[in-house]
């Protein structure tokens, strides 16, 4: 008779109750900290943003209590970004092209693809102690070492599989009635690829391209033997062959000092990078749902 | 008839034109093996630079663990050990928590909005750069969990994995780090999983009179048990390979001890902290170490991929 009504004392309910609260612990034990985490370095890394932190050099360590700014750090991310960039987009994206219009299924192109995801789990420290022993301790760029445009390098091999994957499966969403379309109107294969299937890939390959350029531009290990580290203003196109700074490598020796100003500096420039990182990813994630949203209609 | 050949006629693709095509699609072909001949060339350099030191210890380096510079003598038991204690630690912890939320972000609990909240702001924090962690960690948790050390060390000294007493940085937090690092990963994958097992599976399960979690642990998990699975692997691989919080809060010292309390090394601390330094056969060594680093995070990633070839969802 009772059987019509929820009853509590049922090891089955009871059981479900239980589970139901581990579950809910769980995820309170995951979400709480990192929601501390985040505002955490956002509030101490707000507090110590001046406008002098963007315009003046870094001062060694030790010395006095004023710490500088890290204007060479700033510029040396975007330039370093901006060259893993230029290596990585031409270069992934030409490789997509291949795996989604060109490649057949067959074995070379699964094998690549396989590749991509090999090259993706690489610790990025290897990429690093690859672009060590390939480019800075053979001197092989016009005599110099340790360089900025050796960090790019080894940064764009960490961005490569993310460039080469997004494309692949950006194109192959597209629809195959575009491309007949184009094929069948008499243009050849590169004009369709150009003129029509990548153009209607674009928004879902940039959005992937820019979120992995977001990631590359907080990676530290690839950096910190092969970009090294420099205190100065980059001044002109030469500082490219020399050491240069970088906000990541930053944050990574200033954090490890035993002075309060250089701490506060590493913070400083944890704020700026994980803002710059965030705001990306959230607006990119607002984009994706604006354009599915847009598409449906 | 005239007219109609002179239509054929400009019909046919210039030379010109065929030829860009071919050219397009060589540099294509080219541009996509690039991925091919770098993950080769990463393998190879990395190799070739560590054989000195491979010929001179064979094997031998794996389980020793002296590191000396001043003596030439090396052996890299104590990183080696530090990178399987402390992703696989790490992992422990991770897998329930992380599967636990996913769970949590697919059932019905609370409201879909705040689900999707609360599954993005994880997705957020996948982004968030390792080295700013390692500062955090470095300033808030270390402090944070101080206490909590000494007490471990006071009641459970007897366990080796307690016995030494805590003194500022050490695998333990390392550990702690990483779970913080590997938790979005695990729990974005177990949560696409879950989601892909399909509806229907769900209502047969209720239809027949399962309870919620009944149908969690019977049905649902099961199915979603090679997506989850190939997540962890990903996860480990990462945890394997994570460098720079590690380097931050591990202690990065090369005194092999069983207990967590104390300072520890991993591989990729070991190639950050001394790296740029190195000179002589202390590089090869480090190659060396590098080289073991990549064979065990390459063999861990071929696996998941072939778990998820081999055991993907077939309803």
């Amino acid at each position: 008779m009772n059987s019509l009504y929820y009853q509590k004392r049922l090891s089955r309910n009871i059981g479900d109750k239980f589970f139901t609260s581990l579950s809910v612990i769980c995820a309170l034990i995951a979400i709480l900290p990192l929601i501390f985490l985040v505002t955490y370095i956002l509030y101490k890394g707000g507090s110590q943003i001046t406008p002098e932190l963007f315009t003046l050099e870094p001062n060694p360590p030790g010395d006095d209590l004023d710490a500088g700014g890290i204007n060479p750090a700033l510029i040396g991310t975007l330039i370093i970004t901006s060259i893993a960039s230029i290596i990585a987009i031409p270069v992934g994206v030409g490789g997509g092209i291949y795996l989604a219009e060109y490649s057949k299924g067959g074995a070379f192109s699964r094998f690549i693809r396989f590749g991509v995801n090999v090259l993706a789990g690489v610790p990025s420290i290897i990429a690093g102690v690859f672009i060590y022993a390939l480019i800075v301790s053979t001197k092989i760029l016009f005599g110099s070492m340790y360089s900025g445009l050796a960090g790019g390098m080894a940064l764009s091999i960490l961005m490569l599989p993310t460039v080469i994957k997004t494309t692949d499966e950006g194109l192959k969403l597209v629809p195959n009635e575009l491309r007949y379309a184009s094929l069948g109107v008499g243009a050849s294969m590169y004009t369709t690829i150009l003129k029509v299937t990548l153009p209607s890939a674009f928004r879902s390959i940039a959005t992937g391209v820019v979120l992995g350029i977001a990631r590359a531009a907080g990676e530290t290990a690839p950096l910190i033997f092969t970009a090294l580290f420099s205190y100065y203003y980059i001044t002109g196109f030469g500082d490219l062959f020399y050491e240069m700074g970088s906000l990541a490598v930053l944050i990574y020796n200033f954090a490890l000092e035993p002075y309060d100003a250089q701490n506060k500096l590493a913070w400083a420039a944890s704020f700026i990078l994980v803002l710059s990182i965030l705001s990306v990813n959230i607006f990119s994630r607002i984009l994706a749902a604006f354009t599915e949203k847009t598409k449906r209609v | 008839m005239e007219e109609k050949l002179t239509l054929f006629k400009n019909r046919k693709r210039f030379g010109i034109e065929k030829n860009i095509d071919i050219i397009f699609k060589n540099t294509t072909l080219v541009l996509s093996s690039l991925v091919a001949i770098i993950l080769l060339g990463i393998i190879l350099v990395v190799f070739f630079q560590s054989f000195e030191s491979f010929s001179r210890y064979g094997l031998k380096f794996l389980v020793t663990s002296e590191w000396n510079p001043v003596k030439d003598e090396y052996g890299a038991f104590t990183a080696i050990y530090g990178t399987l204690v402390t992703s696989f630690l790490s992992l422990l912890i991770t897998i329930p928590l992380g599967v636990g939320t996913a769970i949590f972000i697919t059932e019905d609990f609370v409201p879909k909005v705040f689900r999707e909240i609360i599954g993005s702001f994880v997705e957020l924090l996948a982004a968030i750069p390792s080295v700013v962690l390692g500062l955090w960690a470095i300033f808030v948790m270390e402090p944070f969990f101080r206490a909590f050390f000494v007490f471990l060390h006071n009641f459970f000294g007897w366990i080796p994995l307690f016995s030494t007493e805590p003194t500022g940085r050490n695998s333990f937090l390392a550990i702690l780090i990483l779970v913080v690092m590997l938790l979005p990963i695990v729990t974005s994958i177990a949560r696409d999983s879950l989601n892909q097992v399909p509806k229907k599976l769900r209502n047969a399960a209720y239809g027949i009179g399962a309870s919620r979690w009944k149908t969690i642990f019977s049905v649902i998990l099961p199915a979603a048990l090679s997506g989850i699975m190939a997540g962890v692997l990903l996860a480990l691989g990462r945890a394997m390979g994570e460098t720079m919080a590690v380097t931050m809060i591990i202690g990065n010292s090369n005194a092999f001890s069983w207990s967590l309390l104390s300072p520890g090394y991993t591989i990729s601390s070991m190639l950050a902290n001394q790296f740029g330094e190195a000179d002589g056969s202390q590089v090869s060594s480090l190659f060396y170490a590098a080289f073991v680093l990549m064979i065990l995070s390459l063999v861990v990633n071929i696996f998941a991929q072939w778990l998820v070839k081999k055991f993907s969802l077939k309803y």
